[in-house]
């Protein structure tokens, strides 16, 4: 399969420290693959350093073979890379409408506000209260939905499921199952591996700013023993 | 003569007339300063300078190109906004990732720079402009003579505020403004270009400064110095409302511009620091300012 987004050797630094050692990802089109490490290791360095909100970076990120190293990040969205932080990003002083009119439309593609609010009906009982005053699934759900409206086709999701309850995780994991079905290709980034195991093709495990190894889905059962030392569980 | 408090009510009506056009500037400087704060993270202390040139440009367009006050109402303000367009674009934007202090210390020097070369050219005295032909004289309410321009001035600062609000609360380009005050960096990965969004706040703040200072020119006199005087006070305005609230910059501008005005009618005295003392006691009280949200 051809790459999608296909990251070489990629550096990062935060100020003098240097956080990415050298990543190497491939993947493919309408492909969902999890990158899964400890704490610290440069998960969530990795999807910032992708989407150019980390700017001190070297190597080589292409998407669909286009260098994306000296796009400027207002114009990162425009070839296609959405990005939902670990924070989820939503913003207090928006309603949970504005929130999700927030970001421009990219592409064709992307869900109607009317398809939105019908997978997520929560947000339209809710669409005129501040956004932060929805609980912490609503606002991943919120987080996620407003990037659907844009048309990218690479989701860089770094930690939905974190802090959730189990029922909410769930309902995540179904949202992404439909992305999937649709051909969004999706990075995530996710400590809970049981959860990414059902939805991923594909898993990268990273230690030291590094990828350390790269296994199909269906390998997970002969690896455990790896995992459970590079993730220290 | 009707009396209240012992003080003659056309006395107190008149003062009060004063606190709220003195609260109608107080809250249309204010406005723009709280935007530009809230957006930028700059201290504009242009904005004094920024007001000046707005009567200026009034002032010299009317003697040089026969410009009059309605053609001003509308040509000064989007002067002024090039003007702090162009010098956002090419100074103030190398500043921002460098200490907040920077930004304040140069838009300082530049409020020296503008209102130096203003009082080279036209000395510390003040110029007259008049009041427009349809808004001169005054209309009498019957307890009270009421200017017709300084009632204008009223209604249309109450009118520009509320515009401002409402392009920040309600539109979309709001919407973009007030994301881009909480996460820029986000907004920006969204792909709404954020450093154009600073360039047109940073324009729209002097741009409000201009049209107040148009509105100023036939009250007070055209002066280099008339931003300095002003300013100082306003920047008190912006203490009390809270840094970054908008509505909160509004409504203590008009407040404060009338608690001065009635200082004036009961404590004389008083009257010059009645807004510093409030000041001092709500950063005692509430650090945050009355609107502000505490950080």
């Amino acid at each position: 399969m051809a790459a999608l987004l296909e990251v070489s050797n990629l550096e990062a630094w935060y100020g003098e420290s240097q956080a990415l050692h050298g990543v190497d990802l491939k993947v493919g089109e309408g492909e969902m693959i999890t990158i899964l490490g400890r704490n610290g290791v440069g998960k969530t360095t990795t999807l910032r350093a992708i989407m150019g909100l980390i700017r001190s970076r070297k190597g080589e990120i292409r998407l669909a073979g286009k260098d994306m190293l000296p796009v400027p990040l207002h114009k990162t969205a425009k070839h296609g890379l959405g990005f939902v932080p670990e924070e989820r990003g939503i913003f207090a002083t928006l309603t949970v409408e504005e929130n999700l009119k927030l970001p421009p439309v990219v592409a064709e593609g992307g869900m109607s506000l009317d398809e939105i609010y019908e997978l997520f009906p929560n947000l339209l009982e809710r669409r005129s209260s501040p956004g932060t005053k929805l609980s912490g699934g609503e606002q991943q759900m919120l987080a996620m939905a407003r990037i659907l409206r844009t048309g990218i086709k690479v989701l860089l999701l770094d930690e939905p499921t974190e802090g959730l309850a189990p029922v909410i995780v769930q309902r995540i994991g179904d949202v992404l199952q439909k992305l999937k079905a649709r051909g969004m290709t999706v990075v995530l980034v996710e400590q809970n591996f049981r959860f990414a195991a059902k939805i991923s093709d594909r898993f990268y495990l990273m230690d030291h700013g590094q990828m350390v190894a790269d296994f199909p889905v269906g390998d997970l059962p002969n690896r455990m023993g790896e995992l459970n030392k590079v993730l220290g569980v | 003569m009707t009396m209240i408090f012992g003080i003659p009510i056309q006395a107190l009506l008149g003062q009060l007339l004063v606190g709220l056009i003195n609260g109608s500037f107080y809250a249309m400087l204010s406005l723009g300063l709280a935007v530009i704060f809230g957006l930028l993270r700059v201290i504009n202390f242009a904005h004094g300078a920024q007001y000046m040139l707005g009567a200026f440009v009034a002032f010299l367009g009317m003697q040089h190109f026969g410009m009059n006050f309605w053609a001003a109402l509308i040509v000064t303000p989007l002067v002024v906004a090039i003007f702090g367009a162009i010098i956002e674009r090419l100074l103030l934007s190398r500043l921002y990732d460098l200490d907040p202090l920077y930004g304040l210390l140069f838009t300082f020097g530049l409020a020296l720079t503008v209102e130096g070369t203003f009082r080279y050219f036209y000395g510390a005295a003040g110029q007259p402009y008049s009041v427009p032909a349809a808004l001169s004289g005054g209309t009498n309410l019957g307890f009270m003579f009421l200017p017709n321009y300084r009632a204008f001035v009223v209604i249309v600062s109450l009118a520009g505020c509320l515009a401002t609000w409402a392009l920040i609360e309600k539109t979309r380009l709001g919407s973009y403004l007030r994301a881009a005050t909480e996460n820029p960096s986000l907004v920006q990965a969204f792909g709404i270009n954020v450093p154009l969004l600073l360039t047109l706040t940073y324009a729209l703040g002097a741009g409000l400064a201009g049209f107040t200072g148009v509105l100023a020119a036939p009250i007070y006199q055209v002066s280099p110095l008339m931003g300095t005087n002003l300013i100082i006070v306003v920047f008190a305005v912006v203490v009390v409302g809270g840094m970054g609230s908008i509505m909160g910059a509004i409504i203590t501008g008009y407040l404060l511009g009338i608690t001065e005005g009635l200082t004036k009618v009961f404590y004389p005295e008083a009257s010059s620091i009645v807004i510093f003392v409030i000041m001092a006691i709500v950063l005692l009280i509430r650090p945050a300012g009355l609107f502000g949200k505490d950080a």
